[in-house]
């Protein structure tokens, strides 16, 4: 950011800069959300003496730059993370789904809209999985599922699909680090799919990790790669087949399929959220989804924020008690 | 789902004497697919305004409102028609009121698909889950279903309108089977609309019986385990009776937000709306509606838009 050119800057100087933009101070529009949120919290306290919020931008530009600025951000970390239990405490009282599924849809689009190069879609994607993972682990939901990859998007150009899988190969293997998400909410990853039409290297990846997190059991990661839903059943259909051949056919029930499915692993989806406002499923979870509350918010992925996830979980909230009666009922 | 489904506090066993059980058979007669006019219902004070579908012949076939693109007209449309018992108790009606009124949204969108080209509606008329219900409500309900296909049988027929039923038909009695094979045969070359209702019906269901076909050709030696691919089980599925298994739309009415299980493998890549309005208020604004929001969606099956 900026550095203090001027010892003799008065505050009043500084707000001036502050709001009409001159001057070598940015403006309040260029501030990181974490900064604005704590400049708005100040005003109440500034409006009669503006000289009070000059000294507090000046202490704020200052410590933003090297150095110090991890303080500040940390300490800013911390201020959220305060405000985001509180708000988890109290959406405990209300029923908690216990498995949150995510079509992650729109990085593409976003990275158009901002006017970035093409692969940098995908990778703010992936930050925002992060945030998400962290919310809803937080929150004490046990199980997450994300669409990371179809098998109809291997018809995409070669030149994206390869771009997909070296990032796909690079986050797989980062969450082996020892600072990463896994080892902090001790996450049991699963990879879901048809892995064997993935590249050698990636597969080996994702099985490491499968493996690495197999006695992890607080929470559960599933990362569908290489998945459809049709091709899944039809797998789950061929086990049945295998496993019954000696038997009645009229002995294979729903749960002869069920149990034969990958997603097993998991019970179904509460609610099933599809970023960038498309209303469809795309060969996602089929089966699973059947009595999943769907939401499509308009936001595109790596837009996707806390409160989309509150807005879900609180329209959850308010159908539970309808669908709990059905679900005795049957 | 259709509206055969009458929430179960209204049928008591205690107070479904032999009276009762004829009185209200009578009322519900008129109720679900019921073209012609209601007889006996002087004492609900409710009167349909239409007595018979009309006919959609191609010479009246209707030019599109405004805002819609014929050539963006989806081939299959599936509907879960939900609402019809909270639309009766808004309206502080008998629950086979909202019923009737169902009936009559659903003939309107019947005839505006034949009008508008659609070639295929799906409807959710009884599912796997309704098994639940008492004896009592189902045996009546079958039977409504029966003879609301007999008495329909030949305006359908001259409608040129196709009926299939798909769904689990072991449960179902003989009589009703009896009706839905001698509709079946009677419409089934017809070809300006086809009708699919499904009774007995749940996605997991179709899946389960594809794959138990399947493996009874594999014990045959029809098929090896490992010529089983996506193709094979759609052609097992019991949507097979159609060129168009796949709905490009899906529509739900009164606002809830899920599949509640109906039609799992087809709805792959199918549009899904959901409208606010129970289902007797849907309507053909609400169809517009429906079908403009599909028109402006795009549909990239997982590629890429070039």
């Amino acid at each position: 950011m900026c550095r203090r050119e001027n010892n003799d800057l008065s505050g009043n100087d500084v707000v001036q800069s502050f709001i009409t933009g001159s001057g070598s101070f940015p403006t309040f529009a260029s501030l990181n959300s974490q900064l604005r949120i704590l400049v708005l919290s100040l005003l109440p306290s500034t409006i009669s003496d503006p000289k009070n919020l000059g000294t507090v931008l000046h202490f704020i530009y200052l410590s933003s730059g090297e150095g110090m600025g991890g303080g500040i951000r940390q300490l800013l970390e911390q201020v959220h993370r305060l405000s985001r239990r509180c708000l988890f405490r109290v959406l405990s009282m209300g029923p908690l789904p216990t498995h949150l599924a995510f079509i992650m849809d729109g990085n593409r689009r976003y990275a158009k809209k901002r006017g970035l190069e093409d692969g940098s879609g995908h990778k703010a994607g992936f930050s925002a999985l992060m945030s998400m993972l962290q919310y809803c682990y937080e929150l004490g939901i046990k199980y997450v599922t994300v669409y990371a990859f179809s098998i109809d998007n291997f018809r995409r150009k070669p030149e994206e699909v390869q771009s997909l899988m070296d990032l796909m190969l690079e986050k797989i293997k980062s969450l082996l680090d020892k600072e990463s998400i896994v080892h902090e909410y001790g996450i049991r990853v699963y990879f879901i799919g048809n892995l064997g039409l993935l590249n050698d290297q990636v597969r080996a990846a994702a099985e490491e990790v499968m493996k690495a997190t197999a006695k992890n059991s607080r929470v559960v990661l599933l990362v569908c790669v290489a998945y459809n839903s049709t091709d899944e059943i039809v797998q789950a259909v061929k086990r049945s087949c295998v496993d019954k051949a000696d038997r009645d056919v009229e002995r294979i029930q729903l749960v002869d399929i069920e149990e034969n499915m990958q997603m097993s692993v998991a019970p179904e989806p509460d609610i099933l959220i599809r970023s960038s406002g498309e209303t469809r499923l795309s060969n996602f979870l089929l089966w699973q989804t059947g009595n999943s509350q769907l939401f499509s918010p308009d936001a595109l992925w790596p837009e996707i924020g806390l409160r989309h996830l509150v807005w879900a979980i609180l329209n959850f909230q308010r159908s539970h008690s309808y669908l709990e009666k059905k679900k005795k009922q049957l | 789902m259709l509206s055969l489904r009458v929430p179960s506090t209204s049928f008591h066993p205690r107070r479904f004497h032999a009276g009762a059980l004829e009185r209200r058979w009578r009322l519900g007669r008129d109720c679900f697919l019921s073209f012609s006019h209601p007889r006996g219902t002087r004492s609900l004070g409710v009167k349909s305004t239409k007595s018979e579908m009309a006919p959609f012949t191609a010479a009246e076939e209707e030019t599109l409102p405004e805002g819609l693109h014929p050539e963006l007209m989806p081939k299959h449309v599936a509907v879960i028609m939900d609402g019809n018992g909270r639309w009766a108790k808004n309206k502080g009606l008998q629950p086979w009121d909202g019923h009737r009124a169902g009936v009559e949204a659903l003939r309107e969108i019947v005839e505006l698909c034949g009008k508008w080209g659609i070639q295929v509606l799906t409807v959710f008329a009884f599912s796997t889950d309704n098994w639940i219900r008492p004896k009592i409500e189902i045996d009546f309900l079958l039977n409504l279903f029966e003879r609301t296909l007999k008495s329909e049988l030949e305006t359908l027929a001259k409608n040129n309108v196709r009926i299939s039923i798909i769904g689990d038909s072991s449960k179902l009695p003989k009589s009703l089977l009896k009706v839905i094979n001698e509709v079946e045969e009677v419409t089934k070359n017809n070809t300006r609309l086809q009708l699919i209702v499904a009774v007995g019906y749940s996605g997991k269901y179709d899946v389960l019986q594809a794959c138990r076909g399947i493996a009874q050709r594999v014990k045959d030696g029809e098929i090896e385990v490992e010529e089983i691919d996506e193709k094979l089980i759609e052609q097992e599925l019991e949507t097979n009776c159609t060129e168009f298994p796949y709905p490009d739309l899906l529509i739900r009415t009164s606002g809830e937000l899920r599949v509640s299980n109906f039609l799992l493998w087809q709805l792959a890549y199918t549009e899904l709306f959901f409208a606010q309005e129970l289902w007797p208020d849907f309507g053909r604004s609400g169809f517009i509606e429906a079908l403009m929001s599909f028109q402006q969606r795009q549909r990239r099956f997982g590629g890429r838009k070039s």
